[in-house]
């Protein structure tokens, strides 16, 4: 018996500025999954994050929520921008920033409750942010700000959370600390996570699929599905190899008479 | 020097108190409204419907029509010319917002000069551009406070819509805000505001109103519910004082000419700016010696 | 009637001039401001009894100056728009105090199309020529750091100078301006024209001189209409200027109506 989906992509192709960037994205969520989204910068990862939260339309294919198609800004889904820039005279604090995950796109005069409140001061205490509860959000610093946007998105209780590069500019222990903090948030609240990345080595300990992006095409399964050199020279269409040392793994375009490599997955991480 | 400031009959003319709640009502509009208009980074926009609000109260006059619906009608037009000419990159923005504006201005231009044509008073250009608070009777009263009345629940009702746009379109846009229609209804009643501070302190100077006092409130609160009531109380300050120091200085000059209302108040906004400035530049000294503090209460607000 | 035809065409060579780097930059609220800067000095030099354009330089660069610094503690916007009414309320303040104050602010807000006497033209076309000197100068570098500020550092350019500068030109482009165009309507002709053609070419170099085209084509039907009808000048400059910037944009969508059926 087939249940039906948190997510799924089906025959997706999209277009930006008349120019076909994705084709023929196929792909699956189900509850709870931990799901890497892993493609060079400039691969279509961010469009296609665009795309699951329907604020991009596509040109083929449909993207479901639950069976249904998706419509704009399902509340089933969460999401989680790299950096947001917040002007210093911004009137909000944390908490109330964090309500606003809440009511933020509600109309009408009513006062939040005390309820709501608790809600917040809970999901501040999950992030581990309950510290700086009373600061003005734009007085954070980077790894602080990360944690409120996801307090912010996780606290109207999404199914899904969507995060766009939350590694890109951490250092490998704060990455970590990130990594970790939504393991617990999958494993603790039973909400399914797609984040998008460059490099997926930081996440194979955690990751339970992988959605690999890259020449425009899109390939998804296990990690030991999906990063085989077969698979991943058909995507490229372009011969890759995949090295794999003590449990990383790095992939590197194969002899080419251009010499030119495609893609990094960054060799530093082999060092270690 | 009491007296010198509360000169002779302040009080005890009706003329006096009317303007002194035409302005608070107006003064506690443009504070509520100029907070998001400062937020959202569209002081230009909010400026230039003031001119476009010029256009609209000359025409008005022109037609002999009603001026409060001059300016309001004339600002409320100038807000969807903005949006029908407007364009998304935010420099674009600002050219379109610029043409609007210029035009606007030329309109004001032509139809000032047929106003002295057409009658033999002077002073309708002084109090269109720099406000009439104590010409305007007491019957445009209950248009003011009712328009104000719409114009303060409306913000109040989009006001979590309006704040997660102006925090960030993107993380709006993600939450299910519908993002242009929020800006539309908003530009209305930003519209809207300046028309009506223009009916008290004139269409040109209306921007002090609208920018000054929510400026300088952000700089020293940290909550939009504070920032809010300290926009509206510094804006009603200044504009009280602006009545008390033009009605004064009819008696200060002497010979029954003395200065309007606006360029009190447009003084009386510099000064709150400058002031708040200083606490906050102090204030800002001070925290680095003192120690972190402790979580606050609990507390239900109402943003 | 000559000297209306003769400060005009500077007026509109500079606007044009200037007005196409303000577009570039984004800078159209400042460029608004500015003059009124310009209007509060001539108020007052009026008052004071001593040479208008004194009182129009100065202040000018002093709405410059003190717009560029408040905005490095306040968002710029709203720097800008309290210098704007701070300048405004001056100004008017300053006429308020003598007699003929409806026709002043008049002229002054709204132009007055004979507004520069003879002798004053000299000076105005020596700070004309200052200024075309000036962007002469800096094209370059002021073009590079108005389009890519960063790489322009990178490069060795002195970025916060050119910056100073371009503000110094802007002010006294606007000083010059205010007297026949007035304060409020000054900014027109550096927005509307150059927006214009920037939409209709792609090219830097093209759109420069297409602004100043159309900058002189806007003031010499303004001077002439106003000149005919007897309606201010202001109200000319205004409309035309929309009006060149609207069809423009019109054009511009035909066009690329027409490209893409053509594509089709």
């Amino acid at each position: 018996m087939v249940g039906i989906d948190l997510l799924e992509v089906v025959d997706v192709d999209v277009a930006l500025s008349g120019r076909m960037v994705l084709r023929d994205v196929n792909f699956r969520i189900d509850h709870g999954e931990f799901t890497g989204l892993i493609g060079s910068n400039g691969a279509g990862k961010t469009t296609l994050l665009r795309v699951l939260l329907g604020l991009q339309d596509v040109v083929r294919g449909r993207v479901l929520v639950h069976g249904e198609p998706m419509t704009r800004s399902n509340s089933s889904v969460g999401y989680v921008p790299q950096k947001v820039l917040f002007e210093s005279d911004v009137p909000v604090r944390v908490r109330d920033f964090v309500a606003l995950g809440i009511d933020g796109n509600r109309y009408g005069l009513a006062r939040r409750s005390r309820h709501t409140y608790e809600l917040v001061d809970e999901m501040l205490e999950s992030v581990e942010a309950a510290a700086f509860a009373n600061r003005r959000i734009s007085s954070l610093s980077g790894g602080e700000q990360q944690r409120v946007l996801i307090a912010h998105a996780l606290v109207s209780k999404p199914e899904l959370l969507l995060l766009d590069e939350p590694l890109a500019n951490l250092d490998p222990g704060s990455a970590q600390e990130i990594i970790q903090l939504l393991h617990s948030v999958v494993t603790n609240q039973h909400v399914a996570i797609l984040l998008s990345a460059h490099e997926m080595n930081p996440l194979l300990p955690v990751m339970d699929r992988v959605v690999y992006v890259a020449n425009g095409r899109v390939a998804s399964g296990t990690t030991e599905e999906v990063v085989q050199p077969e698979v991943l020279s058909a995507l490229y269409g372009h011969h890759v190899d995949v090295l794999r040392v003590h449990g990383r793994v790095l992939v590197v375009a194969g002899g080419d008479e251009r010499g030119d490599s495609l893609v990094a997955d960054h060799p530093a991480v082999v060092l270690e | 020097m009491v007296r010198w400031i509360l000169e002779p009959g302040l009080f005890s003319n009706g003329t006096v108190r009317t303007a002194l709640l035409l302005g608070a009502l107006v003064s506690v509009v443009s504070g509520v409204v100029g907070i998001f208009t400062v937020l959202r980074g569209q002081s230009f926009a909010g400026h230039a419907l003031t001119d476009v609000a010029t256009a609209g109260g000359s025409g008005a006059a022109l037609a002999s029509l009603s001026p409060l619906l001059g300016f309001v009608g004339g600002g409320v037009i100038g807000a969807g010319a903005m949006d029908a000419i407007g364009v998304q990159r935010v420099k674009d923005r600002d050219v379109a917002t610029g043409v609007v504006l210029g035009a606007a201005t030329g309109l004001s231009a032509l139809f000032l000069y047929l106003i002295t044509l057409q009658t033999s008073t002077t002073g309708s250009t002084q109090s269109i551009l720099f406000g009439s608070i104590f010409t305007v009777g007491p019957s445009t009263l209950p248009d003011v406070a009712l328009l104000s009345v719409v114009v303060l629940v409306g913000v109040m009702v989009i006001r979590r819509p309006l704040l997660m746009g102006s925090i960030s379109r993107e993380l709006a846009a993600a939450r299910g805000v519908r993002l242009r229609m929020v800006g539309i209804a908003f530009m209305v009643m930003l519209a809207a505001a300046v028309g009506l501070s223009a009916i008290a302190i004139g269409s040109i100077l209306s921007t002090a109103l609208l920018i000054g006092p929510p400026a300088s409130a952000l700089k020293v609160v940290s909550r939009l519910s504070h920032a809010v009531v300290l926009a509206s109380v510094l804006g009603v300050m200044a504009t009280w004082l602006g009545i008390v120091f033009a009605y004064d200085s009819y008696y200060w000059f002497g010979s029954g000419r003395g200065l309007p209302v606006s360029f009190f108040v447009v003084a009386d906004v510099l000064v709150e700016f400058v002031a708040v400035n200083l606490v906050a530049r102090r204030r800002r000294l001070r925290v680095v010696e003192e120690p972190a503090t402790t979580a606050m209460p609990e507390q239900v607000g109402w943003i | 009637m000559t000297n209306a035809w003769i400060s005009g065409t500077i007026i509109a060579l500079l606007a044009g001039a200037v007005g196409f780097f303000v577009v570039l930059r984004g800078s159209a609220f400042a460029a608004h401001a500015i003059p009124n800067g310009a209007f509060a000095g001539a108020a007052g030099a009026n008052l004071v009894g001593i040479n208008p354009l004194f009182g129009l330089v100065v202040f000018a660069l002093g709405a410059a100056f003190g717009i560029s610094s408040m905005s490095r503690r306040t968002r710029s916007d709203v720097a800008t728009a309290l210098a704007l009414v701070m300048m405004l309320a001056l100004g008017a303040a300053f006429l308020a105090t003598s007699s003929a104050y409806e026709p002043a602010v008049n002229a002054l807000l709204f132009g007055e199309i004979l507004g520069v006497s003879s002798s004053e033209i000299l000076p105005v076309v020596v700070l004309a020529v200052v200024c075309a000197l000036g962007l002469t100068l800096l094209y370059r570098p002021l073009l590079f750091s108005s389009i890519a500020s960063e790489l322009a550092v990178a490069k060795g350019v002195n970025v916060r100078l050119i910056d100073t500068l371009f503000l110094v030109v802007v002010a006294l482009s606007s000083a010059l301006a205010v007297p026949v165009v007035g304060a409020l309507l000054t900014f027109s002709l550096m927005i509307g024209p150059p927006a214009a053609a920037r939409i209709v070419t792609s090219s830097a170099h093209r759109a420069l001189a297409l602004s100043v085209v159309f900058s002189l084509l806007t003031l010499w039907a303004a001077v002439a209409s106003s000149y005919w009808t007897d309606l201010p000048i202001g109200f000319f400059v205004g409309t035309m200027s929309a009006a060149i910037y609207l069809a423009a944009r019109a054009w511009m969508r035909l066009d690329s109506r027409r490209s893409r059926r053509a594509l089709a």
